[in-house]
């Protein structure tokens, strides 16, 4: 089974330095972007586009991370997002799963609850792929 | 303290303003009602005196007159019933006389005829005048005049005051008088009875003034009041009034009425004060009661405006602590903003701590710290450790100042420092917006004199505010420092949408606010307010929709001082904050 494809983005550059270490120490494929647009340029090139999961921070200069996650979900729906920040509050974090986040991590968060949302979230990400190629396949059925 | 002493004086000043109120406006009605009373009741008793004096004045001036005329008619009586020859006879006068006294009740003393040539031919009483020659007597000059004549009082032969009643007979064309001297004493007394109070007094005086009754040193004096309308005259039945100072200098009343054809002058005269008597015991009681009441009064006022002020002072003194308080809520209120903006910075180093600390157990774990590159790495990874464990202390010491400066004492201030200061706080939001500072901070700027802590609770306000203006599209905000005079401003400039003119002078009141439920109170600018004034200083904010808004605070100087060479550049170019201008696209570089 090919690696869980993560895209950290977060404006503190040594923090996504150290976190991609980290999960790519577990396994994982690890790319980073700076802020949200830099993580939209990222998605829409051909390395990005095999991307499972991304982690996003709430709190960015420019694009936020709320205004990031919308505009990602837009590009693919499919796409998984955690929201991690060090600032939760109960609105953002409503907002957020509102939006289509997958959930919601505070920073700093343990290296194992963070791998089972990744985890859990790779997993929804691939029973939702799978239910589309099998829709697909059975609408070509019917078609035939 | 010296606020305590000024309050005290201000609060003086108020207990006697109040009292000075209530007492003129709760005297005034009551002196001027009183004294128009007063003034028309004495108005009242001066016509009421003049009309009983006058009153009295031709009731006895009637009576008098008749006395006269009853006297006058007896003699005339029988001057027309006899002939010339009983009338001589003294036999005949004395029975007459006889006659006379009995039924007229007094009043004739003698009765005498006189020929045509002056001598008395006849005589009846209590004197030895028959044939005393009267041809040169005034009297009898005047009395052959008319048909019958009453004389003046004269003292003439018998030595004692007396006037003459005299009738004139014509027989064969020569002019004889039947005379009668009056009773002087009982005439006198006619007038003497007339009792007028305490003060009042009687008399008659002849058309040139002189006393007809009993003089008195008194008359005599008021002789000269009546001069002036003797001359002239009195109607018939008329009444003359004259006021004037009496004997004894008080002012008195003098009524005057004719007597024996206007000859004479039956003149009453009395002191106006018995007349005014009663109103004078009115006036007593009544400026009794008004002392009193006025006491009272005034007690009462005292004791009321010094309660009410006390009560004032009371209020005032709770409004200034809830003040504070807000003040302090307010602070908290910032803090807690400000901590969970720091709270969000923290978080990022630690988990880079957390991250670094992972790193380095896996390179334990993997043996690789006795090779160069894991050696390296575990020294930059300890690096990268302490860099980020500094990141945490500073930010939890401006937290840390921030939360322990609460203190409202007054202290020399300089406003470029709080500002810097302040501006370090709010670095997180600011960092999150999409916005520049420019700070243009006056080198050499005066200190002023506040507290560290509510001043910099001020520019905290001013700036959430326009941060709040700008809000998600982001702009410019602009903090000036400069002195003029003996002021020193701050500036505070957005480029936000501006505030519309209509609600612009309600921006400072308290709770007024044109954010959404839930996102502010309404404080802010109000608690800004609040210190500034308090500071003696003030806010103003000027603003253009579509433009921005510009609040200006001046405050007094607290006097020369030279800033620190920090902030001796017009425009800061102090490291921390040079980052706060740097925008979202800028950020990437950071360590």
């Amino acid at each position: 089974m090919k690696a869980t494809r993560i895209l950290l983005v977060d404006d503190e550059v040594s923090f996504v330095k150290g976190l991609g270490r980290t999960l790519t120490r577990q396994g994982l494929s690890v790319i980073s972007a700076g802020n949200g647009r830099e993580a939209l340029d990222c998605l829409s090139s051909e390395q990005g586009r095999k991307v499972d999961v991304v982690i996003l921070d709430v709190k960015m200069p420019g694009m936020n991370g709320l205004e990031a996650l919308v505009a990602i979900k837009r590009l693919d729906p499919l796409l998984e997002i955690i929201l991690l920040t060090g600032h939760a509050t109960v609105e953002s974090a409503i907002e957020g799963i509102k939006l289509g986040a997958f959930d919601y991590l505070l920073k700093p968060c343990d290296l194992e609850t963070l791998l089972a949302k990744i985890k859990e979230a790779a997993d929804k990400k691939r029973r939702q792929e799978i239910k589309i190629i099998e829709a697909l396949a059975r609408n070509r059925v019917k078609d035939n | 303290m010296p606020g305590d002493a000024t309050e005290r004086k201000y609060y003086r000043s108020l207990v006697r303003n109040i009292i000075l109120a209530i007492v003129i406006i709760s005297f005034t009605p009551l002196i001027l009602v009183g004294g128009v009373i007063l003034d028309r009741m004495r108005q009242a008793y001066h016509q009421k005196a003049i009309e009983h004096l006058s009153s009295l004045s031709a009731k006895h001036s009637q009576d008098i007159d008749r006395f006269l005329a009853d006297r006058m008619a007896g003699l005339r009586v029988l001057a027309r019933s006899y002939s010339l020859d009983q009338l001589g006879d003294q036999g005949f006068l004395s029975e007459k006389l006889r006659l006379l006294k009995q039924e007229y009740d007094g009043g004739y003393v003698d009765l005498g005829l006189i020929g045509p040539d002056g001598i008395q031919t006849g005589y009846a009483g209590p004197y030895d005048l028959n044939l005393v020659d009267y041809s040169q007597a005034e009297w009898y000059k005047n009395s052959l005049k008319s048909d019958h004549f009453i004389s003046d009082v004269f003292v003439g032969l018998r030595n004692s005051p007396h006037f003459i009643i005299a009738v004139k007979l014509n027989q064969e064309g020569r002019d004889w008088i039947l005379r009668s001297t009056i009773d002087f004493q009982k005439f006198s007394s006619l007038v003497e009875n007339i009792r007028l109070g305490m003060t009042g007094r009687a008399f008659i005086l002849n058309f040139k003034g002189e006393s007809q009754t009993n003089t008195e040193p008194i008359i005599i004096r008021l002789q000269g009041v009546v001069q002036d309308f003797l001359p002239e005259g009195i109607g018939e039945g008329t009444v003359r009034v004259v006021e004037s100072q009496g004997w004894n200098g008080r002012p008195m009343i003098l009524a005057a009425s004719p007597l024996k054809g206007g000859q004479w002058f039956l003149c009453l005269v009395q002191e106006l004060d018995e007349f005014f008597a009663p109103l004078n015991e009115a006036r007593k009681m009544t400026l009794s009661v008004f002392l009193v009441g006025g006491l009272g009064i005034i007690g009462v006022t005292v004791f009321i405006s010094r309660r009410m002020v006390r009560s004032i002072a009371k209020a005032n003194r709770e409004k200034a602590a809830l003040k504070e308080k807000v003040i302090a809520v307010d602070r908290l209120a910032s803090l807690g903003e400000l901590a969970a903006g720091v709270a969000h910075e923290i978080s990022n180093p630690v988990a880079i701590m957390i991250e670094e600390a992972g790193w380095i157990e896996d390179l334990i774990e993997d043996d690789l710290l006795e090779t160069e590159e894991g050696l390296g790495e575990l020294k930059r990874a300890v690096k990268q450790i302490k860099t980020q464990g500094d990141r945490c202390k500073e930010l939890a010491a401006k937290l840390l100042r921030f939360a322990r400066r609460s203190d409202p004492r007054t202290s020399e201030v300089n406003l470029n420092e709080v500002v810097g200061e302040t501006l370090g706080l709010l670095r997180q939001k600011i960092r999150y917006a999409t916005i520049r500072i420019e700070t243009h901070l006056a080198p050499d700027l005066p200190a002023v004199a506040a507290s560290p802590a509510e001043i910099q609770q001020v520019i905290i306000n001013l700036l959430n505010n326009s941060l709040d203006a700008l809000g998600v599209q982001g702009g410019r905000i602009t903090l000036n420092t400069r002195s003029s005079g003996a002021n020193v401003f701050l500036e505070v400039e957005d480029t936000g949408p501006g505030i519309p003119e209509t609600i612009l002078d309600k921006i400072f009141d308290p709770f007024f606010t044109t954010k959404p439920l839930g996102q502010g109170v309404g404080l802010g600018l109000s608690i800004c307010f609040g210190i500034v004034n308090k500071l003696g200083g003030e806010i103003n904010v000027s603003s253009k929709m579509g433009q921005g808004s510009l609040f200006t605070v001046r405050l007094p100087a607290w006097k020369k001082v030279t800033a620190g060479p920090a902030q001796a550049e017009t425009v800061k170019t102090d490291p921390a904050l040079e980052a706060l201008r740097t925008t979202a696209a800028d950020q990437e570089g950071r360590p």
